[in-house]
């Protein structure tokens, strides 16, 4: 295990972290979007509220999933196969999302469907995104070539599905605590009364999760408990929580900002309490993929840090810019979808 | 069918579906900059009304760009996980690089085309249309040096790991200016361009032909015309040089492309038929052509057909065919497009309805022709996934039973159909409303904005 190998294990984990902050909370806003949007008009401000952005909030995925090619080329090829149907699911709601927003402004008659497409492309996701990270803590069958064994049914155990949960509450609360900051009127005090429940629901699940940790994952618990970095990440979600609750009326910002902690703090303990194994095995760790046996070469981490260092700096500020021209309430009329 | 033979038909399928609608993007990313420059310079709402239209054509298309491509990157570690073990540690650093250089720059500033007119300055605006296209050109550059390293590879050596052999990185820079990196990515991206060229001039031509906003209808025939005219002609230029790297690094593939039987010097062939049974060519052709514009001489000889192993060698007539309808594609093109460029200078396009329609359906034409000179390229690289060192028979998921790749090859089809109709609704209703003057300029804009 080479510094190197480390650093992109963390840095992985950033990219992951920036998919779950920025694609997390317009997910959870396509995820309320039939249960929020009451009226014409509130549909579309929620759509606008994520319009400008979402595309881009996306692409934190695509530079993860590159990410993971690159510097983990096995992990790559052992989950992205095994985990076939579930990521072909996870694809076929992505593809119709990203379409969803343009159809949907220019086609009335077909206006129906393209809801659809955007409400289950947002909803799918944001559970199988915590399916998906639940079943790599718990571990997934592989053998000694580093080929998945077990089958879609595999990956639908009791944990899993516990962090699917938990996901989704996460995802819906960053979702409720967006809209909240960016609607007026009668979708507003919906969405603060969505974001309130959610961030309950949120602190619930983190305590079943933190006990179905304990009692199915052991290994991942004790992992966490050990560790002084996974102790700074469960501060943060300490924090999180906290100022969730605590920020009301008229600090809209700061709800948003609170719940964005969260999927920073639940990724770093992620990280934490697989490291540092990538994919650990079930039953056998030695069969685990791990930093030492999937990394790239010293000069593919080489150049490939020299890459983020210019990109992601550049990808920052004008993430900034945009975010900036884009602040305050949705205005409509004319503009956009 | 087998786990390989899907598997590649998956990708065909969906890489060929992708690739319908990049050429559009790139292709309009550019018209979208030139009406944008317009509108900068003159003010005028109409020229607002103008890059509106366009960019609103583009972000549909944009779209459907962006979830097919999704697929595309899903794919290399869902049906070709051994192949993504094999080139992980060279071919993941430039698709993470077109995440971070370009599709973020893409992303980010097309949210600002579609919703930033009246929030940031028009020359904020302008850049942005400038680096909308600018993030489409860097990330077919980050893709085709992935692509070019599969049919050209270098800067690498085979090591041997617990689950077989992979390719690692000794050079960066000989590995991303691999042998036919540069020509080929001209080459693409001078194909792209022109079909753009030629969906801005259907869509002017729509217009005249129709009679309705006829100013913007000339406007889009004009330039569209001439950035065909302009890349048509280059592609004279970057088609040869992809031509002579073909012939430099990948003998089978040139053999297969002039169904080249015997050692001596290549023709080039226009039209032509390949008796695979017999080992035999019958074609409409010049001798030694190629090998002049490879070599400088017509009798430079290179080793033909015979000379290779039947299991080294692609399937041939598929390469041959493909290869020559391209060029006979994209012959047609530079003549019909220098020539209606020609004459829409002095005024005649617009007058003569039979052009127009020409103008209208001739878009199809590139498409069809990109889709054959991508066909050659990849079927002529066949039996290797990466020439040379690892075969596509070799390179499949091993964890993936036929029936799931069956199964999502069937959703493929059903959900791209689906796309391509809801596509063609908004494209075609978009075309079909025309350019609508701004908000705040008139009667039309408030009925338009009623209706959003």
């Amino acid at each position: 295990m080479t510094f190197l190998g480390v650093l992109w294990f963390a840095l992985v984990g950033v990219l992951l972290a920036g998919y779950a902050l920025f694609d997390g909370f317009d997910l959870g806003v396509g995820a309320l979007y039939p249960f929020l949007g009451k009226s014409d008009e509130d549909k579309q401000v929620m759509r606008a509220s994520i319009g400008p952005v979402w595309d881009g909030n996306e692409v934190w995925l695509l530079t993860g999933g590159g990410a993971i090619f690159a510097a983990f080329p096995a992990v790559y090829a052992t989950v992205f196969s095994g985990f076939y149907l579930a990521l072909m699911l996870v694809l076929f709601a992505l593809i119709f999302r990203a379409v969803s927003f343009e159809f949907h402004a220019h086609d009335e008659a077909w206006r129906g469907l393209w809801d659809w497409a955007f409400f289950l492309g947002s909803a799918l996701p944001s559970l199988l995104f915590g399916v998906a990270a639940g079943n790599i803590v718990r571990g997934v069958p592989i053998d000694t070539a580093g080929e998945f064994t077990g089958n879609f049914f595999t990956l639908l155990n009791p944990y899993a599905l516990v962090l699917g949960v938990l996901g989704l509450a996460m995802f819906l609360w960053q979702g409720s605590a967006w809209l909240a900051m960016k609607s007026e009127g009668g979708l507003y005090d919906r969405a603060v009364r969505t974001r309130s429940l959610w961030a309950w629901i949120f602190v619930v699940m983190v305590l079943v999760a933190a006990a179905a940790t304990f009692v199915f994952v052991p290994r991942a618990a004790s992992q966490i408990m050990t560790s002084p970095i996974a102790w700074l990440f469960l501060v943060l979600l300490v924090v999180s929580m906290g100022w969730g609750r605590f920020a009301h009326g008229g600090e809209d910002l700061h709800s948003w900002y609170a719940a964005s902690l969260s999927p920073l703090a639940l990724i770093g303990l992620w990280a934490m309490s697989i490291f540092p194994r990538l994919v650990p095995a079930l039953g056998d760790d030695a069969l685990s993929l791990t930093i030492a046996n999937s990394a790239s070469s010293q000069l593919t981490l080489t150049v490939m840090t020299i890459i983020a260092v210019i990109g992601v700096p550049l990808v920052l500020f004008y993430f900034f810019l945009v975010y900036r021209i884009f602040a305050g309430k949705v205005r409509l009329g004319g503009e956009g979808y | 069918m087998d786990v390989v033979a899907l598997a590649k038909l998956q990708f065909a399928f969906t890489v060929a579906y992708h690739f319908l609608f990049v050429p559009l993007s790139i292709g309009l990313g550019l018209v979208v900059v030139l009406f944008e420059r317009r509108f900068y310079k003159s003010g005028k709402p109409q020229d607002q009304a103008a890059t509106e239209l366009w960019i609103k054509i583009f972000a549909a298309t944009f779209a459907i760009g962006v979830a097919t491509g999704i697929t595309m990157e899903f794919a290399f570690g869902t049906n070709w996980a051994t192949y993504s073990r094999f080139v992980g540690d060279i071919f993941g650093a430039p698709l993470a690089a077109e995440g971070l250089f370009a599709f973020f720059l893409e992303s980010t500033f097309l949210g600002v085309l579609l919703f930033g007119r009246g929030r940031v300055s028009n020359k904020f605006y302008y850049v942005s249309t400038w680096l909308v296209w600018l993030g489409s050109m860097l990330s077919a550059l980050w893709i085709i040096i992935a692509n070019s390293w599969m049919q050209t590879p270098a800067g690498f050596k085979i090591v041997q790991t617990a689950s077989g052999p992979k390719a690692e990185l000794t050079d960066f820079f000989a590995a991303g200016f691999n042998p036919s990196m540069l020509p080929r990515y001209f080459h693409t991206v001078n194909s792209l361009l022109i079909t753009g060229g030629f969906v801005a001039a259907a869509i002017g031509a729509y217009y005249l032909r129709k009679g309705v906003s006829k100013e913007f209808g000339r406007a889009a025939v004009s330039i569209g015309l001439s950035i065909a005219a302009i890349f048509s002609i280059l592609m004279i230029v970057s088609g040869h040089f992809q031509a002579v790297s073909v012939v430099e690094n990948q003998p089978t593939k040139v053999a297969a492309m002039e169904g080249h039987w015997e050692t001596g010097p290549i023709p080039i062939g226009v039209v032509g038929w390949v008796d695979v049974a017999n080992k035999t060519t019958k074609a409409f052709e010049i001798p030694g052509v190629t090998s002049f514009l490879a070599s400088g001489s017509f009798k430079t000889p290179y080793p033909g057909l015979n000379d290779f192993k039947a299991e080294d060698l692609p399937p041939i007539q598929v390469t041959y065919q493909t290869y020559h309808w391209m060029i006979l594609v994209f012959g047609v093109l530079i003549l019909v497009s220098c020539l209606l460029w020609y004459l829409n200078r002095r005024g005649v396009v617009e007058k003569t309805p039979w052009m127009l329609t020409l103008l209208i359906w001739i878009w199809v034409l590139p498409e069809i022709g990109i889709q054959l000179g991508w066909a050659t390229a990849e079927i002529g690289r066949q039996p290797w996934i990466v020439w040379g060192q690892l075969r596509t028979v070799d390179a499949i998921s091993k964890s993936v039973p036929a029936y799931q790749i069956a199964l999502t090859l069937t959703m493929f089809v059903v959900i791209y159909a689906l796309l391509f109709v809801g596509w063609w609704r908004v494209v075609s209703g978009l075309i079909k409303r025309g350019p609508v003057l701004p908000a705040g300029s008139g009667e039309q804009a408030a009925a338009a904005a009623a209706k959003v």
